[in-house]
């Protein structure tokens, strides 16, 4: 039996699916709609301080006719009234009280305003809090947002004074808008926070309108900075989770989130250490409805791969992540192209010619063209697998007998021992030693 | 025609001559360019006898600069339209397309084109290219079909003075005239001839060589003549009773429901299309269309030896048209007109020189079928009036020898290019031979 179920610090959800704090968990109608097309959790939309938002607030990134791969807002947190968002909290807990109810908070920066909140948030019953450090747009302006996830200090300050009042969990979602998002982590913990949600919004520009010269979204002919989230953030976001996933300082379970949009998203985040993961763009793009295939794809690939908990899967690849100075660098491959799946694109030819080191040959053969590598120039870039169109055409086979290996940390120590200095001539002499060639 | 099909309504005649392929929106031309993989050294490039960037244009679409788009396109093809609407795309450049090897279905590219051409003209042409300065030399044109068009562009381009000799009253030739209407309608061919003289050409419609000017007069007009004149009437089916009235040559008729006056157009209850190329099925399809019951295709060979191309074929089926294999004529039953067809039937016999099956008919085969109607469609006869006027031509199996380079006929002024070359093939070669034939001008006259 596959059980998908997790407890975040305590917070208990059937499946690691929660929506994220964003306009799909606005209500209580969106959110009990969730709930019956089987999401785990919600992070309900922030609610804190009056605001009101404007039309438009929303511009798509399309690509090559796809669309939405990136989603840029300049949405403010909930513009509805507080106490209409306490009453419905309440409500979807006490109909729902398998699911994981989190509710995202967002006030000014005043110690008797977030214990306020904080008090009532918890009368609701929810599950939860969700501290919003996060938004870099509208809000942060007014001190609030990223402007308190950019500044360490802050971060543990504020989540000092919710966590001296809070009786249930306290997450911090930390903004991507930072150099080392270690530090924010480390503050949110020192503060006592019992867990993270990462990543929030990009702070971005998602386009220009070329006929108007007005920004996307245009705002009556202005616009400016939005939060970008979308399947374009997702590198980003696995990166900055595996960060804070590996720091021994920080030790705090992780609620992934960023460019989520299926099931192998989601793994991916959890592979990196996420203990729970957070959707919106793609709820916003397909509706609720998509957590099925999420459920199910989760649970057959657990099966195949015989795993019975995710316990037994969250952090798997962590391991796998290194310095560049662990490389090995005699480790050597070479692309090797199956002429009988070769459809003669010629693609390869051109992106190692023109982009890459020049071993794609492109000849003609009975009218044909055709692509062939000269293995001894090839530098097992890759490049010209990641551009065929055809599955397992062009393959990047290992040459190396895999007996040696040397980083290049080991040859900068090997050069230390011997008390000489790493020079060019040096690293040569190391390359032919190996009959590395390099073009 | 002893029974005529009954008229049908301005609407159904409309419905029925709808156009085969619609056109792309935009968004969905966008989503089709970004299909395309952007091949390097392309095949579908190399399988258009233009040699348009078709890679090219397409990126170019999902850009949205379709204005590149179309100079790509018209820069190596002058009749681009005609082209992404006629062209025989799956022999052509999306049979080349590297999709299907993958398995997977080709780009679009006959429609991405005629998307782009299509919005060229909506946007009202805008200049794309800038001719060379006058060169004092002037050519005359006969034809204003494909290859007379992009002759004379291309020459425009090159600095010639360019006139167009056209004897019919509408120009543009078999792109006016030919094709089937639910392919191209006749506002599309008048477009490319209208490009065609954006750039200078002049055109003299209702002149004909030999009657209204002499060769003669017209050689000594210009520094060099380009010929594109396609072939002549309909070959005779060579059999008893060809001269009753119902029976016609398929690209007079053609021609007739050409002119879009679709209910001025006789067509018999039930009509014999004599033939199986690609003539023959635009004729019989269109017969159907006008509202003939009965339409069948007779033919001498087997299907495998049939000249049209599949997808023609199965138009044709899907028309209700039906066809009788290894069948020949021998005679044309009538009093006045048309009320029957004697035929034999054929068995095919050891290969002739080009590799098919010799037909031969098989005695007491014959039999006769009811029809009102018979249009010849088993080719085209070569315009001799004409030709043998011209000093020095050389012709070889009905046909213009040329230089393959320069597309010089054997009178060194004289250039050739398109159906009166090579027997009759599609515009697209028609459009490369007179593209060609303009350098081999500009090299004749200027040594380069």
């Amino acid at each position: 039996m596959i059980d998908l179920s997790i407890n975040f610090a305590g917070i208990k959800s059937p499946n690691p699916f929660w929506l994220a704090s964003a306009p799909p968990s606005n209500s209580a109608y969106q959110n009990c709609k969730a709930f019956e097309q089987g999401w785990g959790g919600t992070v309900w939309k922030t609610i804190g301080e009056p605001v009101m938002n404007v039309c438009n607030r929303y511009g798509g990134l399309d690509y090559n006719g796809q669309k939405l791969v990136g989603l840029n807002n300049v949405e403010l947190i909930s513009d509805r009234n507080i106490e209409d968002n306490f009453k419905e909290i309440a409500e979807t807990k006490r109909l729902w009280p398998d699911r994981a109810v989190i509710v995202s908070l967002m006030v000014e920066s005043k110690k008797e305003t977030w214990h306020e909140i904080v008090k009532r948030t918890i009368d609701t019953g929810c599950d939860g809090l969700e501290l919003n450090y996060g938004c870099p747009h509208g809000m942060s302006e007014r001190g609030m947002g990223s402007a308190v996830g950019q500044v360490p200090e802050y971060c543990k300050m504020i989540t000092e004074w919710v966590t001296e009042v809070s009786t249930i969990p306290v997450l911090i979602k930390l903004t991507p808008n930072v150099g080392n998002i270690q530090i924010p982590s480390r503050a949110a913990k020192a503060g006592g926070a019992s867990g993270l949600a990462l990543i929030n919004t990009i702070n971005s520009i998602i386009g220009v309108d070329l006929d108007t010269f007005e920004l996307k979204p245009s705002i009556a002919g202005k616009g400016g900075h939005g939060g970008l989230a979308g399947p374009i953030v997702k590198p980003i976001a696995l990166n900055m989770v595996s960060q804070v996933a590996l720091d021994n300082e920080v030790n705090l379970p992780i609620s992934g989130v960023g460019g989520i949009s299926n099931w192998q998203d989601a793994l991916e985040f959890i592979l990196l250490g996420s203990t729970s993961v957070q959707v919106c763009t793609a709820v916003m793009h397909y509706g609720f409805r998509i957590v099925q295939d999420m459920i199910e794809g989760l649970t057959f690939w657990m099966e195949e791969k015989g795993f019975n908990s995710l316990d037994q899967v969250r952090g798997k690849s962590l391991s796998r992540i290194d310095d560049f100075g662990n490389f090995n660098l005699l480790h050597k491959t070479v692309a090797r192209i199956d002429q009988d799946k070769c459809i003669h694109c010629n693609l390869c030819h051109i992106a190692c010619e023109d982009g890459a080191h020049q071993c794609i040959d492109l000849i003609s053969e009975n009218g044909k063209s055709k692509t062939i590598v000269r293995e001894e120039d090839c530098v097992g870039c890759d490049l010209c697998s990641i551009v065929c169109p055809v599955e397992g055409c062009i393959s990047m086979v290992r040459v190396d007998d895999g007996k040696e290996t040397k980083t290049w940390n080991e040859l900068v120590a090997d050069f230390k021992k011997d008390n000489t200095e790493l020079t060019w001539e040096k690293l040569r002499a190391f390359q032919k030693r190996y009959g590395i060639e390099i073009h | 025609m002893i029974n005529l099909a009954q008229k049908l309504t301005e609407q159904e005649y409309e419905k029925n001559f709808a156009e085969l392929h619609p056109p792309f929106s935009k968004n969905s031309a966008v989503a089709e360019a970004n299909r395309c993989l952007y091949c390097y050294d392309s095949p579908c490039t190399k399988a258009c006898p233009t040699h348009i960037d078709i890679p090219g244009f397409i990126k170019k679409i999902a850009s949205e600069n379709l204005k590149g788009s179309a100079k790509t396109i018209l820069e190596a093809n002058w009749v681009a339209l005609t082209c992404a609407k006629a062209c025989p795309v799956d022999v052509l450049c999306e049979g080349a397309c590297v999709f299907i090897e993958k398995n997977e279905k080709p780009i679009e590219i006959g429609r991405l084109q005629r998307f782009v051409i299509e919005n060229y003209f909506h946007a009202g042409m805008p200049k794309l290219f800038s001719a060379k300065p006058r060169n004092g030399k002037s050519v005359g044109i006969i034809g204003s079909g494909p290859a007379g068009l992009a002759c004379s562009g291309e020459l425009a381009l090159l600095g010639f003075d360019v006139t167009i000799y056209e004897a019919k009253e509408i120009p543009g030739g078999l792109n006016t005239w030919g094709i089937a209407p639910y392919k191209v309608r006749q506002a599309d061919s008048l477009k490319e001839v209208k490009l065609v003289e954006s750039y200078g050409v002049k055109i003299k419609t209702k002149i004909r060589i030999g009657k209204e000017i002499s060769f003669e007069e017209l050689s000594s007009k210009h520094d060099a003549i380009f010929i594109g004149i396609g072939l002549g009437e309909s070959f005779d089916l060579k059999v008893e009773g060809e001269n009753l009235k119902g029976v016609i040559g398929a690209l007079e008729f053609i021609e007739e429901v050409k002119a879009e006056k679709w209910s001025k157009v006789n067509v018999g209850k039930r009509v014999a299309v004599i033939g199986a190329g690609n003539t023959s099925i635009d004729a019989a399809t269109e017969a159907k269309r006008l509202g003939a019951e009965h339409v069948m295709i007779i033919y001498r060979r087997s299907r495998s030896e049939m000249p049209a191309y599949e997808f023609e074929f199965q138009l044709a089926q899907k028309d209700g048209v039906t066809f009788h294999f290894q069948t020949n004529p021998v005679r044309v039953i009538g009093s006045n007109s048309v009320e029957g067809i004697e035929c034999v039937k054929m068995q095919l016999a050891e290969l002739d020189e080009r590799g098919r099956r010799r037909p031969k008919p098989i005695p007491g085969s014959e039999f006769k079928i009811p029809v009102d109607m018979v249009i010849k469609a088993i080719g085209q006869q070569t315009n001799t009036d004409l030709l043998g006027s011209i000093p020095n031509l050389k012709i070889e199996n009905g046909m213009i020898v040329v230089d393959p380079e320069t597309y010089q006929t054997g009178n060194p002024k004289v250039f050739a290019g398109g159906d009166c070359i090579n027997g009759g093939k599609e515009v697209v070669n028609a459009a490369y031979d007179g593209k060609r034939a303009a350098h081999g001008i500009y090299k004749y006259l200027f040594g380069k």
